[in-house]
């Protein structure tokens, strides 16, 4: 082959070749490097990072310690830093720039700083600089002094390396922490089922005294039962309640001592200690392990401080509960409707309209789903059903306000044009032959339908039902306003009656996302879970989505040899 | 061999009683599921289609006019007091109450008319001159011939004994029984402001007007108000009909019978100075009545030819107050009598023939018009929740109840500009909401219609090339391979729920972009260019290195190329920025360029929403350029042509309608997509193409503010209104797409 001249090589259309190449590179680079971004901002949020300590001045100002976690970094043109106010040297252009966590909000007001690389200085990694994960205030960090009991000193040391006194007054720290876990434990179980189901009881009781009065039907003897039930349940109430001064005088009684960056020593009550670790001194396989309890705490805890902190696990709860009830929903009326229009329905004029009008519905903001689930389903029949079945609860309303069941509802009524779509053209691609080979034996057409076509089409029937759930799991918009909350204070599956809970509100992955990235009051702390929330659900809907191939395929492979 | 058969063959009955119940059992389970397929299969489709329907019901109020109907008519409560000076109701319309000519204060059942309590002017003197402070403050002011001005307030008590409601009229003196020396003359005219720290009352006689200011101050020992009276004499105006003190105490309206307005700075007593002086009228109609609207900030002229003109004062350039003429309304004869509402921007008219027109004033909308007394009527007035109009003639006293929910809405202050209370200029504007109960609701959909198609055209701008030239690569030249590769990976990109995108966009990719603003600029320029420059430089290389990559693999090498420039774009920017831009390229925007830059800003929802649209345009596009018909490119190939020559002049043109409907089916994504624009963009609703700026949806704002907009208002409505217009859209785009490509499936079917 000749070398070409420029103006030949541009004649041949070979450049314009090569730049829709570049566009499909640019395509997969983008969608790979999203998901890279994703998997490492989420799956590197649980790695114990190593905290420094060093000497921070900028030119002009007194040097003082910090004792921090490093974020990120990012290259700065000397420019704006002077703008900014900053001394920097003429011949230095860019700059490194670094976001340091350095926790103790309830001493410095603010868990991050940007520091300038550049004049940080003697940056060390003490061993024995510990980071403590805390109920409130977010993450502590700092040199262990003491470890207190009822105030008094138990265990303490001067050192701040790992010496005998040292390592010992940690161990101590680790016993006293497991403990207060335990009692914690204890307190949570009271409060939230022993409690929880009493409070349940009572709001049931009262209801029912309401109903009675509603209905004229409030006997003495009625409310004589009432009472003595009420009685019983506030009997159990103190003596939860006393088992709870209990524990918590117990869980109150251990503190530590704690000397911060800046030399200030603070006391800490242990009972607010989630973990302690000390990242610098733990080898590989430690840190292994710590990400192993880390990522479990991720996936089966509940939130804390603001679901800034701690797992997501009624989120994923809501989300899988949420999906079921919809799949249970959109498969049947998705296939009955797509049966219809495909086998029962005269073909017609009516039938084209029909199908691109259900195909067109798939293109309709889901935005517009959630509106007309707000408006139709919970203010029109959501207070009907209320001033019909609930009027002992009014005004505050059962099923007249957001709760699990319009939510699956509404995500049914959006994803049913993808079921009766993909169905529809399963139907279609089976054989006409097949159909009159059971009609010519004898069978009739529901008996055709239901051992011959259903089974033929169930590839497509599946196919459209796992990508429904898939655009389920992803969509938040409307369920923003049909029934989503940023922290529902119980998981609608529960174990007092009626177990499901269809009225309630949920948490969702995705509106998670959206709350904790944007409304949060910590921006800056949540974003390493948002990250890992974005990875689950963008896991979950990737298998989702590959299921749905792969069982496609796999069905497919099974009926070929009728497929001809 | 027949008889063969006949002998192995056993007789069979198939009619044997149990397969008789048995067939009987199949049909009817037939049957049954024929019918419940029909019922199921008409009543899904039914519930899908009922969304169209649904949010139709729930807008169509909003257009439709208001509706009067009577309730109750009866003669005029304690006539022998002679007629009304002024007529109200309490919140209920149960108690009516009305201030005769006498100065009495009479307390009447709405329902039929029976007094129920009548409360005798406390002074003794003969009543010349009356006033209303405003509808909503109960105020009310009596002027006498001696000069004095007495303040009367009335009140309703409710109570609920044995459960059911019982309203106590009662009237209080809040300024004592005795009058306010206002002049040394008989009151002709009144006017009156009341606030917390100070009352503010207009007097005018037969030759002389006063000005008197009463200042409160809470004593801190007693708690006591003390006021301080301070009163000076105003240039007379001759001919007065109606006087006004505005809102704020600071100025004073004097308008004269033939509609000539003066007004006087309060500001200083000491040196009360003529102000300014307009016209209110055309030609010679005079002045019928002035009052201000809800709010104290319009007024509201009407005038003998039945035109009712709106007045504000508008600030301008030099930060001056303007009264200025907005805009006006007309009925055919002369003005008798106008009504404001106590709740909103909106009051009626009653005409000498006895019409009433009911009008919004923001709206400029006309909700009836009707007649509804003769000529006789000279008053009316609206009960506090605008539910129910009074009219008094001649007869006596009519009640009608109003129903007139959105008078605030109309076509033209939804679409059209508005010259809201407050603004400088007509404006497209969407406010729904605000702290204070005499707001103007500014419902004007275009700001977020066009911040929609504002979102929808960066987002095209980005996803239409990229998504295009890849299909055409993949369907066209990609090796059959790597193609079974390449779009697994881009329909994932489809299943991303936009939540994902909408959150990295908000907080990776909307502040990397404002580091590194330079280089997403840079990088439009050094991407084509260098990838152009190494294909250039491949033709050239050896053809052992050429032939290592097959036909069709060329995305596979140029991923390290893009990767490569990519990464010298970022690099490069902060020495772009410090050798053109003096190291800042935001503040040069800004400054330089004089743009305002928001951090999410168009390009950051550009970016994020083109990369939710590119699969949908991808897979449709490229499904259209790969179902043109092989025979078609291989004819054109046959008489010589390149590939570049087939693609550009046989397989595009033989695909476009295939891809004018995937790109409209990826428009109508952008436009509802809702999570990508809630987050990358700060969502505020300004009317502003600027690339560097925000915007607000249709979609987000129905994100925002459905769940807080109360059920059944006009803002609810307007809400459902936007959520149709996004459905009727995307309906209609998606409608046209799938008709095209229906057709495209049809022509080529048979090729």
């Amino acid at each position: 082959m000749k070398k070409t001249s420029v103006s030949g090589w541009v004649k041949s259309g070979e450049p314009w070749v090569w730049l829709n190449a570049g566009a499909v590179a640019i395509s997969v680079i983008m969608v790979v490097g999203l998901l890279l971004l994703i998997a490492v901002r989420g799956l590197g949020h649980f790695w114990p990072a190593d905290i420094v300590e060093g000497r921070y001045a900028l030119p002009g100002n007194e040097s003082y310690k910090i004792v921090a976690e490093q974020v990120e970094s990012v290259d700065v043109p000397s420019a704006q830093l002077i703008e900014a106010g900053i001394e920097v040297d003429e011949s230095i252009t860019v700059m490194q720039r670094t976001l340091m966590k350095v926790g103790n909000r309830d001493v410095y007001g603010a868990d991050f700083r940007w520091v300038i690389d550049n004049y940080m200085e003697e940056v060390t990694r003490p061993e024995m600089l510990f980071a403590a994960e805390r109920r409130e205030w977010g993450n502590m960090y700092g040199y262990l002094l003491a470890v207190k009991e009822n105030g008094n000193i138990v265990a303490s040391t001067e050192d701040k390396a790992p010496t005998d006194s040292s390592l010992a007054t940690w161990a101590t720290l680790q016993e006293r922490i497991e403990r207060a876990l335990a009692i914690h434990e204890e307190i949570y179980q009271v409060e939230k089922h022993d409690i929880g189901k009493i409070n349940y009881g009572l709001e049931r009781l009262r209801l029912q005294q309401r109903g009675y009065v509603l209905e004229n039907q409030l006997t003495p003897e009625r409310m004589a039962d009432l009472e003595s039930e009420r009685a019983v349940f506030d009997e159990e109430y103190k003596v939860l309640q006393q088992k709870l001064i209990d524990l918590y005088t117990q869980i109150n009684r251990d503190t530590i001592l704690v000397e911060a960056m800046d030399g200030t020593i603070i006391e800490q009550s242990v009972a607010k200690i989630v973990r302690a670790y000390l990242p610098n001194s733990m080898s590989v396989l430690d840190k292994l392990g710590f990400y192993g309890s880390k990522l479990w705490e991720f996936l089966s805890d509940e939130p804390r401080e603001a679901n800034t902190e701690g797992g997501v696990f009624p989120a994923i709860f809501g989300t899988v509960m949420m999906v079921l009830l919809m799949t249970v929903l959109v498969t049947p009326f998705g296939v009955v409707a797509a049966v219809y229009l495909r086998e029962y329905a005269t073909q017609g004029v009516l039938t084209r309209v029909i199908r691109i009008a259900v195909n067109n519905l798939a293109g309709v903001p889901s935005i517009v789903y959630g509106v007309f689930g707000l408006g139709f389903f919970i203010y029109f029949m959501g207070s009907s059903i209320d001033q019909a079945f609930f009027p002992e609860a009014l005004p505050s309303p059962t099923f007249g306000t957001g709760g699990l069941m319009w939510a699956s509802i509404t995500l049914a009524l959006l994803t049913v044009p993808v079921v009766i779509v993909a169905t529809e053209e399963g139907l279609s691609r089976i054989p006409r032959n097949v159909r009159e080979g059971s009609l010519a034996l004898g069978a009739t057409k529901a008996e055709t339908l239901w051992r011959v076509v259903l089974p033929m089409a169930s590839p497509a029937i599946m196919t459209g039902v796992i990508l429904a759930v898939a655009r389920a799991a992803g969509e938040v918009a409307p369920l923003m306003l049909v029934g989503v909350v940023k922290l529902a204070p119980s998981l609608p599956l529960d174990g007092n009656y009626p177990f499901i809970h269809l009225d309630q509100k949920f948490m969702h992955l995705g509106f998670h996302i959206y709350d904790v990235g944007f409304q949060s009051p910590n921006v800056e702390a949540a974003r390493p879970l948002v990250y890992a929330t974005a990875l689950l659900l963008v896991i979950v809907i990737a298998l989702l989505n590959f299921s749905a191939v792969t069982i496609r395929n796999h069905l497919r492979e099974k009926y070929k040899s009728l497929e001809m | 061999m027949s008889k063969l058969t006949d002998r192995n063959i056993p007789e069979l009955d198939f009619n044997t009683p149990a397969l008789l119940r048995h067939r009987k059992v199949r049909a009817l389970k037939d049957r049954s599921a024929t019918v419940g397929i029909a019922i199921g299969g008409c009543s899904v489709i039914l519930a899908v289609l009922l969304i169209c329907f649904y949010l139709l019901y729930e807008v169509m109020p909003l257009f439709s006019g208001a509706e009067v109907d009577k309730r109750a008519a009866y003669d005029l409560p304690a006539k022998e007091q002679g007629a009304s000076l002024y007529l109200t109701t309490e919140e209920q319309t149960e108690v009516g109450m009305r201030v005769s000519e006498s100065g009495n204060i009479i307390f009447f059942s709405t329902a039929d008319g029976s007094v129920i309590e009548q409360v005798e002017n406390p002074i003794d003197a003969k009543v010349t001159a009356f006033a209303v402070e405003s509808d909503t403050s109960f105020l009310l002011g009596f002027g006498y011939e001696d000069g004095r001005v007495l303040l009367a307030k009335h009140k309703y008590i409710i109570s609920y004994p044995d459960g059911n409601r019982q309203i106590r009229p009662v009237v209080e003196y809040p300024y004592g029984t005795d009058g306010i020396s206002a002049g040394d003359f008989a009151i002709r005219k009144l006017a009156l402001r009341d606030s917390e720290d100070k009352l503010t009352i207009a007097s005018l006689g037969d030759s002389k007007s006063a000005i008197t200011k009463l200042d409160k101050e809470v004593n801190f020992i007693t708690e006591e108000v003390e006021l301080t009276e301070t009163t000076q004499a105003l240039p007379f105006v001759p001919n007065t009909a109606e006087m006004l003190v505005s809102g704020d105490q600071r100025y004073l309206y004097v308008a004269s019978v033939q509609g000539s307005l003066t007004e006087f700075d309060l500001r200083d007593y000491d040196d009360i100075n003529l102000k300014a002086q307009f016209e209110l009228t055309k030609g010679d109609a005079q002045v019928v009545s002035m009052t201000y609207l809800l709010g104290q900030s319009s007024i509201m002229v009407a005038d003998t030819s039945g035109r009712v003109s709106q007045w504000f004062n508008v600030r301008n350039a030099d930060n001056e107050e303007i009264l200025t003429f907005i805009r006006d309304v007309k009925q055919p004869v002369s003005i008798e009598n106008i009504a404001m509402e106590h709740r909103r921007k909106g009051f009626a008219t009653l005409d000498d023939r006895g019409v009433i027109a009911i009008y919004n004033a923001t709206s400029e909308r006309q909700v009836i018009n009707e007649r509804l007394s003769d000529e006789t009527a000279h008053l009316i007035a609206f009960s506090p929740r605008a539910n129910a109009l009074l009219i008094e003639d001649s007869s006596g006293i009519q009640v009608y109840h109003v129903d007139n929910e959105h008078p605030e809405v109309s076509w033209s202050s939804l679409w059209n500009q508005v010259w809201y209370e407050g603004y400088q200029e007509p404006t497209y504007t969407w406010q729904s909401s605000a702290a204070n109960n005499d707001f103007e609701p500014k419902y004007s959909l275009m700001p977020l219609a066009f911040g929609t198609l504002k979102a929808a055209f960066y987002a095209m701008l980005m996803a239409v090339p990229l998504a295009i030239c890849g299909a055409i690569y993949t369907a066209y030249f990609m090796a059959p391979k790597l193609r079974r590769k390449v779009k697994p990976v881009i329909e994932l990109m489809e299943a991303l729920p936009t939540v994902i995108l909408g959150f990295l966009a908000g907080l990776f990719f909307a502040p990397f972009l404002e580091e590194n603003l330079a280089a997403a600029f840079s990088i439009l320029i050094i991407l084509p260019v260098g990838i152009l420059a190494f294909a250039y430089i491949w033709s050239r290389l050896p053809a052992q290195i050429r032939w290592l990559l097959p036909e069709g693999w060329q995305p596979l090498i140029l991923i390290p190329v893009v990767v490569l420039l990519g990464w010298f774009c970022v690099a490069m920017s902060p020495v772009i920025e410090l050798n053109f831009f003096d190291g800042n390229i935001r503040s040069w925007v800004t400054n330089d360029l004089g743009i305002t830059f928001d951090q999410r800003n168009a390009l950051v929802v550009g970016f994020a929403m083109g990369f939710a649209v590119i699969p949908t345009i991808f897979s449709i596009t490229e499904d259209a350029i790969f179902s043109v018909p092989k025979a078609l490119t291989q004819g054109s190939l046959a008489l010589g042509a390149t590939y570049w020559q087939t693609m550009v002049r046989v397989v595009l043109p033989t695909a476009s309608p295939g891809i004018f409907s995937a790109v409209m089916i990826g428009m109508g994504r952008a436009v509802g997509e809702t999570m990508i624009v809630l987050m990358a963009t700060g969502n505020t609703p300004i009317m502003d193409f600027n690339i560097f700026e925000g915007m607000r949806t249709l979609a987000a704002n129905l994100a925002v503010e459905v769940p807080e907009s109360e059920v059944d208002s006009s803002h609810y409505r307007i809400l459902f209104l936007a959520a149709f217009v996004l459905f009727i859209f995307t309906f209609v785009v998606n409608t046209i797409a799938e008709t095209v490509r229906q057709h495209l499936r049809k022509k080529y079917g048979s090729l």
